[in-house]
């Protein structure tokens, strides 16, 4: 565990050693503000909560994760570094660990950095501060899932660009499963898949924590969902690693 | 009880001529074989490095070298055989393998944005050491190399000699009993390629160290055994005065076997 977070501290100095972090971060509030603004008609909701922020975050998510995956492994290729990481006296799963968890702690940030919303809300209205709080957690959740696909894909391919297209397609697949029209279609068809898409969607477990539901079945949802994806990374990795 | 595989006198024979048994074998290679689909790179090796020796790993570019290099390192799994290092199996047991080996992976990569210091201190980190004992054995690997005058700068702006040194100083860190390096001295100049021997030298006495290179000089001037590799397999295990006895220069008997061995292989081994 302390490989784990020490690889952890290592990859977060690196963020912000580098544009990456700055770029990611500043994307990420600028978007996110616009489209609460525009798209979610803040203001003309006249209701005091973040429902409309909240409501963007898997989408925007969807693009802005993988970008922040995509090179987790790939670029630990293209430096040799991995042959470095890989020999030094640390399990495996410790540098799978370490790496998610120095990208969850930066989105952790990057969503703590939309501060100013809640300062916002609160200053216009009364909100239900509970209700923010659990959809903050909702968010970061999904970041974590979105980032275990992305960190998975990133170690099976060297090509940062696959990595990134791959990601999103997985992510996307996941968040659409729960949409209206792909459980309309499938329940008019299929009913039994209907179900089963929707309990395997992001989007749906999400809208619970929006609404200031913090249910145990979809906490074990996240943590199997993350579970499953870090494991898979530590298994490609350990297949792939020399090539 | 039988004493096991290391007493198996089937094994013994496989060993190639040269090859006395060591009492103090620090590592093991038996019958390592790597293959990439159809072609072999590296075809049944074994060989052992006592505490003591230097051994140099020759060989043309794509005889095998850095691939045998990383499966005893624990970086690619063999496809046959195993590597033992102080008696840790690199495949059962790799982080206990890994703990007493420093390893110079091929071009020394390093994290280009962090400065040497950093860099040095996440690798003792990981390594297991805390506090005043990580900076002091970061301050001694330091100066090993010859790397305070650049501890502040990022990695990236150093010069290849430099970064060279400090892919070194991380496998000189923790004092490990097996150090493997890749081309050690690649890109350094002629006075750090010197120095970089007398490190060598002076670390050799209570050390297995394998080296590879290109420069048969070097092997002259620190390594007391020679190894000579081609398409994969061993063709010399000797010490490199050994080789050179009948007048011939090293690298007269390196273009001798390694091309020779490239035109007819069969016949060389008959023979």
């Amino acid at each position: 565990m302390r490989a784990a977070l020490t690889v952890a501290g290592r990859e977060l100095a690196g963020y912000f050693s580098t544009p990456v972090a700055y770029v990611f971060i500043v994307i990420f509030l600028v978007l996110s503000g616009a489209l609460t603004f525009t798209l979610g008609n803040f203001f003309a909701r006249g209701q005091a909560d973040l429902i409309p922020f909240f409501s963007f975050i898997p989408w925007l998510f969807l693009f802005l994760v993988p970008a922040l995956t995509m090179r987790l492994w790939a670029e630990e290729r293209r430096l040799g570094t991995i042959e470095l990481l890989l020999t030094l006296p640390l399990p495996a799963w410790a540098a799978v660990l370490g790496k998610f968890l120095a990208a969850w702690v930066f989105c952790g940030i990057a969503l703590a950095l939309t501060f100013p919303l809640w300062l916002t809300v609160n200053i216009l209205g009364e909100p239900d501060n509970g209700v923010i709080l659990t959809g903050y957690l909702g968010c970061l959740l999904v970041a974590g899932a979105y980032l275990a696909i992305g960190a998975a894909l990133s170690a099976a391919t060297k090509n940062q660009v696959i990595a990134f297209v791959l990601a999103v397609a997985v992510c996307f697949l996941f968040v659409a499963a729960g949409s209206p029209i792909v459980t309309e279609f499938l329940s008019g068809r299929i009913p039994a898949l209907a179900e089963a898409a929707r309990a395997l969607s992001v989007a749906d477990r999400f809208n619970g924590f929006t609404r200031g539901v913090v249910a145990l079945r979809d906490i074990v949802y996240f943590a199997s969902f993350i579970g499953f994806f870090l494991f898979l990374n530590a298994v490609v990795l350990d297949h792939r690693k020399a090539d | 009880m039988p004493s096991g595989a290391c007493g198996d006198p089937a094994l013994a024979d496989l060993r190639p001529a040269g090859d006395t048994p060591l009492a103090d074998a620090l590592i093991e290679i038996e019958r390592l074989t790597k293959r990439f689909g159809a072609f072999t790179a590296v075809d049944d090796v074994s060989f052992t490095v006592g505490r003591g020796e230097v051994l140099g790993f020759l060989g043309p570019n794509g005889a095998g070298k850095s691939t045998t290099m990383r499966m005893l390192a624990g970086f690619m799994p063999p496809s046959a055989g195993t590597a033992r290092i102080c008696g840790a199996d690199v495949v059962d047991q790799p982080v206990a393998a890994k703990r007493s080996l420093g390893f110079l992976p091929e071009g020394a990569p390093t994290y280009p944005e962090m400065s040497v210091t950093g860099f040095l201190r996440f690798c003792a980190r990981i390594r297991g050491f805390r506090g005043a004992e990580s900076c002091d054995r970061v301050a001694h690997a330091m100066a090993l190399t010859q790397l305070e005058g650049v501890r502040l700068q990022p990695i990236e702006t150093l010069s290849k000699g430099f970064k060279r040194r400090v892919g070194l100083a991380q496998a000189l860190l923790h004092d490990p009993p097996v150090l493997v390096l890749d081309e050690p001295t690649d890109g350094l100049d002629p006075n750090q390629k010197h120095e970089v021997r007398a490190l060598i030298g002076r670390m050799a006495p209570d050390k297995a160290i394998v080296i590879s290179t290109h420069i048969l000089e070097e092997v002259d001037a620190v390594c007391t055994r020679a190894i000579i590799i081609a398409r994969g397999r061993v063709i010399v295990d000797a010490p490199p005065r050994e080789l050179e006895r009948d007048g011939r220069s090293l690298e007269q008997v390196f273009r001798d076997l390694t091309l020779g061995e490239g035109a007819a292989p069969v016949p060389a081994v008959a023979a």
